[in-house]
């Protein structure tokens, strides 16, 4: 382990900029947004500065700490605000701040009509500050702090054009469901203070051991409820697609490449508590399995191009969640995909933000059509992250996405073939929806609405696309290549060696093919023809109108979360009234009562107030001569 | 002669007092009814006095006389103040002091 001390500007740089542009108002109206990009790049070039320092020192010195204060002191319990950049944090560092930095970049161009783009900018630096502290905290009370501080950004960014009451609702809704996973992180820190009397990373990992499974596990699930509420997984996945309400930017850069990806994250630095924890560990599996159909499934009724992404996204980080449910054998490839898809669906979200950008903010796919003449640029980067997302080689999911097939495959037991096929199917399922998306918007006729001139994005907007157009080529065989991402990482994994393969790896290449084939071969066959309706048609069979309603996930948290919840609120509320305020009242009122008897006595004649002295001090004589005689 | 009979003396006295300061209206016969039960207590002062053959009772007499003096210099300046703005010298009339 090494000291450092510059560590903390990779956070400071961009929170000073956020502190900048949100005290010092509309006086930073004009230069507010350069301010904003300069500070997110300089974090990412001390990002790079600090990989180049890792890669040369042995492995065994790579990761890095610096303490920034005594934070918690009570008896035996010290919690120490400290950063520790090891292997794994310096991955995230360089997405977040990376494609935070070409986000900054495009949102110039993309925000320049709205006249609050500063409050927006310092909104993403407030972001980018808090992710940074979520992966570079080093206890789970550092994290948690980062936790919140995404939290609290996505809920800003999301209700940024809260003058739209549905905008607003969206940002609430994500708020409060991000809340029930953020309870679970809550506890399972409670659960490690109580079984293992410290909460860092590295006491936890230690402490692991001595603990029971019991102990672990119940932490384990916790920290996935935690996971599955910031990662949009199963059974908290309802608020992602929602989340597309708020400016597109922001929906590449929180609700696709970084924040969502905060539970892939947090699985995989708690791996000490959950290759203890079997029971913990198959939860996340099953939880990842049923989040990549869910996703998958719910994209393909998506007419609107943000949400059909965002279930996308969905889906794609149920692939990394039960990679990282697989244990150590996953670990590795969960990253990998992770870093892919943050290339290739930040880039896809600011594709879409450019189409939009050019057709007059219209979402609706139905409406869009032959773009490829109008938007060339777009119709390549959006292409290349497309097939990079369905898995062609030689792009970037081709590697990350095949490895976790293989993975699933390889991870033993009757459950690896029946994970191994849901992934394949997810594959699939995948290969259709992005066809008919792609189909939708830049092939067929034009459907646009009247006064549509739909032309190219500026320079400031496409640069970015084609940075990460060209992350989204490459970046899976550099990953992969020598297994240089593998090797990188397992110094913080206990791996139990080699494993066994049930498929070889040019097989499951070549299912994995075959099945994106099946997808788009579907995809095409329906929709490459003249005739799309413009109105989604209505006379479809249940199971369309049933997908259409993403799956009746908002009926079914409605009936059995909302409902029940309000009735318990209202009983409560009732009991309150009647038990605990009634009580109180009734005091008030007894003192009111005997107040208004007793008045009765003060009636102002002189000679009944004798009469009462009289009465008094006979029964003081009388009261005496009992006691004493 | 048994000194009890002037204890009964004054315990009668001082009933008649407090009876008539309850039951009567008119303010000087309530304060005349006051200054009976003063006595009544000064009777009983110095009966207790004779029984114990000391000084004390007497003294306490005498301090009585003082105050219930003091008292009717005070008491009777109210009732004429009262009677000279309200034209009576009932104790009902002047209930005002409950508001």
């Amino acid at each position: 382990m090494t000291i450092s001390t510059s560590l903390v500007y990779l956070i400071g740089l961009p929170f000073a900029g956020a502190a900048i542009l949100l005290l010092g108002g509309r006086r930073t109206d004009k230069w507010g947004h350069l301010l904003a990009t300069a500070l997110s790049g300089s974090s990412f070039v001390v990002g790079v500065y600090h990989l180049i320092q890792m890669v040369n020192r042995p492995t065994e010195m790579r990761p890095i700490s610096q303490k920034l204060f005594e934070w918690i002191s009570v008896g035996s319990f010290n919690v120490d605000a400290g950063l520790l950049l090891d292997q794994l944090s310096i991955c995230f560092v360089l997405l977040i701040t990376g494609v935070g930095t070409l986000i900054h970049i495009y949102s110039i161009a993309y925000m320049s009509e709205d006249r609050d783009r500063r409050r927006f900018f310092a909104y993403l630096n407030l972001f980018i500050a808090a992710m940074l502290l979520l992966v570079l905290g080093d206890s789970y009370l550092s994290l948690y702090v980062g936790w919140e501080g995404v939290g609290l950004a996505s809920y800003l960014l999301i209700g940024f054009w809260n003058q739209k009451p549905a905008y607003a609702t969206a940002s609430k809704k994500a708020f409060v469901m991000n809340r029930v996973g953020d309870m679970g992180l809550s506890l399972a820190i409670m659960i490690a203070f109580a079984t293992m009397g410290t909460v860092s990373f590295a006491g936890v990992a230690e402490q692991a051991h001595h603990t029971s499974e019991a102990a672990l596990t119940a932490m384990g699930i916790m920290l996935l409820v935690a996971a599955a509420g910031k990662s949009a997984q199963f059974p908290l996945q309802a608020w992602l697609g929602d989340a597309m309400a708020g400016p597109t930017p922001v929906s590449a850069l929180i609700h696709a490449a970084t924040m969502v990806t905060a539970g892939v994250y947090l699985i995989t630095r708690s791996n000490f508590v959950f290759d203890a924890a079997p029971t913990a560990q198959l939860l996340v599996v099953i939880v990842g399995a049923i989040t990549l159909i869910f996703g998958a499934l719910i994209g393909t009724a998506k007419d609107d191009i943000k949400k059909a992404l965002a279930a996308s996204t969905m889906s794609q980080i149920g692939y990394m969640i039960l990679a990282t449910g697989l244990g150590p054998i996953g670990y590795a490839f969960a990253i990998m995909h992770l870093i892919t898809h943050g290339f290739f669906k930040a880039g896809m979200f600011l594709g879409a933000g450019s189409v939009m950008h050019g057709m007059n903010d219209e979402v609706n796919m139905r409406k869009y059509g032959a773009l490829r003449q109008f938007m060339p640029i777009t119709f390549i980067t959006f292409g290349i992250g497309y097939l990079a997302i369905l898995g062609v080689p030689p792009f970037a999911g081709f590697y990350s996405k095949d490895m976790i097939i293989e993975s699933a495959f390889n991870s033993g037991g009757m459950q690896a073939i029946f994970l191994g096929s849901l992934t394949l199917i997810g594959a699939a399922i995948t290969a259709f929806y992005m066809t008919r998306v792609m189909i939708l918007t830049f092939a067929g006729t034009k459907r646009w609405d009247e006064g549509v001139e739909p032309h190219e994005s500026p320079w400031l907007m496409w640069f970015p696309m084609a940075v990460l157009a060209v992350g989204s080529v490459t970046s899976g065989y550099l990953l992969y290549h020598n297994k240089a991402l593998y090797k990188w990482l397992s110094p913080l994994f206990e791996d139990h060696g080699e494993h066994e393969e049930l498929l070889k790896p040019i097989v499951v290449s070549a299912l994995a093919l075959t099945m994106v084939a099946i997808g788009v071969s579907i995809a095409v066959y329906k929709y490459m023809r003249e005739n799309i309706e413009t109105v989604a048609p209505v006379d479809v069979s249940w199971i369309t109108k049933f997908v259409r309603k993403d799956l009746m996930q908002d009926q079914f948290n409605e009936k059995f979360f909302m409902r029940p919840g309000q009735l318990l609120t209202k009983a409560l509320v009732t009991t309150e009234d009647v038990v605990v305020d009634g009580s109180v009242r009734g005091v008030a009122r007894m003192a009111i009562g005997s107040g208004s008897g007793l008045r009765g006595l003060q009636n102002g004649f002189v000679r009944s107030y004798a009469a009462l002295i009289l009465v008094g001090a006979l029964t003081l004589i009388a009261a005496i001569w009992v006691v004493v005689s | 002669m048994d000194a009890s009979n002037y204890l009964y003396i004054s315990a009668l006295l001082f009933t008649i007092g407090a009876v008539g300061v309850v039951v009567r209206r008119n303010a000087i016969v309530v304060f005349m009814c006051i200054e009976l039960m003063l006595n009544a207590a000064n009777l009983s002062f110095v009966t207790f006095s004779r029984i114990n053959g000391n000084l004390d009772g007497q003294v306490m007499a005498f301090f009585t006389m003082v105050v219930a003096a003091c008292e009717v210099v005070v008491g009777l300046a109210i009732i004429v103040a009262i009677y000279r703005s309200r034209r009576s010298a009932s104790v009902d009339d002047a209930s005002l002091l409950k508001r």
